[in-house]
């Protein structure tokens, strides 16, 4: 059993057709999205059939929510001005390019998935098994926190995506939390990659094996059609540096001194 | 005053945030709007040691704490102070409130090393009240400016991003100007990217005396916590331990009813908003925390 895990979209409809043709040709068993299709980059509607049509199973971001519910603003928990800023210019460019049924589709979305792999008990959460907008950082969580959350809400593997950069914990007894990434922006380390995660089952050692796995796209291209829909430059560079230049007061000191804003 | 029969009892949801008034009430500085009234001579909180520390970290395991915060007073007063950081750093993120002004070279030598090799977060946060000498030492002291931004600029050489923190001194319609003066401020000094929270003051200590206490009607009532989410307060996430106990939150350890327990597990209760300082906390939210922000208005209601 071979299972991909993608994270935010932001509306990156050219890197979530990469994903997905990656996974496609790793032999995956089926797909899955922890949600935020929308936010960032353009065209937030040629998002949705690639995800029909390959019968990407979802849940509901706060982006998704948001969108869903025709909201006031994107609830991304961003607390800065500028950042907040920036994130109300993708909310109302995305809100207006995103159809009504595709905004029906938003709303009903699940806000958690659970399956089992294997012995292992799987939960599929957007933010956190206990909030859709938590930021979970590598920095900020302590390992006895993850093991808790894995306690209260009954998963052997909880897998979650929000802060756009990915991140694997090893809990105890054979127990894991995993942060996906996002396919929608780059993770602020400088590469114009993307990334998705992968989980199987070791067949040796019937353990399951967690890996992330970059995706190339064109970026370019993305790039061109941002500017053509007017979306700001900052969006655009980061695009181009894979390093962040909005966003940036969310991220905890760690993250923050890895990147070059 | 505090009105407890009337007001609303808020539950611990889940123990995220575990704060230790590490230097007591004991600092170099004595700040006019101090909400405990610190100062070299207030020892009515006195420093923890790393062995209490040490205690309350192993007990927080159990309770799946995610973040640790130090305050005091000044936590660089307590000589434990570094070894204190480096074994919290084993346990999860570390977030250390400063003012700046005690700094030295070999300590944070030292504790670059252990957050280098930490998979955790360490957070310096640093007060300062102003972006000049003029408007910061007439409330923190003569020459605090200047002490604290060479305390800045000594974490920046050490790697550090530290959080300046200010309470806001000004007038709401002064914001953006005081703003962007102490972001220029920074960056002249070297501090090419800096990370600022602007924090609201709390009528409470010095404060009181500076400018007003809380007024009778600035209390949280029940109704005002309908469709409101009570996790943007800080005593649903939070307690702090000192050296006589363990308190609700690292704003009211001078009322009585806001201590708890002895230990983390005695002090679990739900907690009655009786104060004027948890009608600050409703209005600006999540003030103590480490994100950088700038709120002037309640956060959102949930849906």
């Amino acid at each position: 059993m071979r299972l991909a895990f993608f994270g935010g979209i932001y509306n990156n409809y050219l890197a979530l057709e990469s994903a997905i043709r990656d996974a496609k040709q790793r032999g995956v068993d089926a797909i899955y999205c922890l949600g935020d299709m929308g936010a960032f980059g353009p065209h937030p509607d040629r998002v949705f059939p690639l995800l029909n049509e390959n019968n990407v199973h979802c849940i509901q971001g706060n982006y998704d929510n948001s969108i869903g519910n025709e909201l006031n603003d994107c609830q991304c928990g961003y607390t800065d001005p500028r950042d907040n800023y920036f994130a109300e210019i993708s909310y109302a460019y995305t809100l207006q390019n995103t159809s009504q049924e595709n905004r029906t589709f938003l709303k009903n979305l699940p806000t958690e998935i659970r399956f089992d792999f294997g012995e292992h008990r799987v939960l599929l959460c957007h933010g956190s098994p206990r909030r859709m907008n938590e930021f979970l950082w590598q920095s900020t969580c302590s390992t006895h926190f993850l093991e808790t959350l894995a306690d209260e809400h009954e998963a052997d593997i909880i897998l979650a995506t929000h802060t756009g950069i990915k991140w694997h914990r090893k809990l105890s007894e054979g127990r894991h939390f995993v942060n996906v990434g996002v396919l929608g922006r780059p993770e602020n380390d400088g590469t114009p990659f993307v990334w998705y995660t992968l989980l199987e089952q070791d067949p040796s050692a019937d353990r399951p094996v967690i890996e992330f796995i970059p995706v190339e796209y064109d970026y370019r291209r993305l790039a061109a059609e941002m500017a053509s829909e007017n979306l700001p430059d900052e969006f655009i560079q980061t695009v181009h540096s894979g390093w962040w230049t909005t966003c940036l007061e969310v991220l905890p000191g760690k993250e923050r001194a890895a990147g070059k804003f | 005053m505090t009105h407890t029969t009337d007001a609303p009892a808020v539950s611990l949801h889940h123990l995220d945030q575990l704060w230790f008034q590490v230097a007591g009430t004991l600092c170099n500085l004595t700040c006019d709007h101090c909400f405990i009234s610190c100062s070299p001579q207030n020892d009515s909180f006195g420093f923890l040691s790393l062995e209490q520390v040490r205690e309350r970290l192993q007990e927080s395991v159990a309770l799946g704490v995610k973040e640790y915060y130090f305050t005091g007073g000044e936590p660089f007063l307590n000589r434990e102070m570094v070894e204190i950081l480096e074994e919290t750093l084993r346990y999860g993120p570390a977030t250390v409130l400063t003012n700046g002004t005690v700094l030295k070279d070999e300590w944070l030598n030292r504790l670059r090393a252990a957050a280098d090799t930490s998979l955790f977060s360490l957070e310096f946060r640093v007060s300062i009240d102003g972006f000049s000498p003029e408007t910061n030492d007439p409330i923190r002291g003569t020459g605090t400016f200047d002490r604290a931004m060479k305390g800045v600029v000594r974490l920046v050489d050490h790697g550090f991003l530290p959080i300046i923190t200010a309470a806001r001194t000004w007038p709401d319609t002064e914001e953006t100007a005081v703003v962007n003066q102490f972001v220029e401020t920074l960056k002249k000094s070297g501090y090419s990217r800096p990370r600022l929270k602007i924090l609201p003051t709390l009528q409470l200590g010095a404060e009181e005396n500076r400018t007003h206490g809380y007024r009778e009607d600035e209390r949280v009532t029940a109704e005002m916590l309908q469709n409101f989410d009570v996790d943007h307060l800080i005593c649903s996430h939070s307690r702090i331990v000192t050296d006589r106990g363990v308190y609700v939150c690292p704003i009211l350890i001078d009322a009585d009813d806001a201590h708890l327990g002895e230990s983390l597990n005695d002090s679990l209760d739900d907690f009655k908003l009786a104060h004027g300082a948890c009608f600050t906390c409703y209005q600006y939210g999540a003030i103590c925390s480490n994100s950088s922000h700038q709120l002037t208005q309640p956060p959102e209601r949930a849906s």
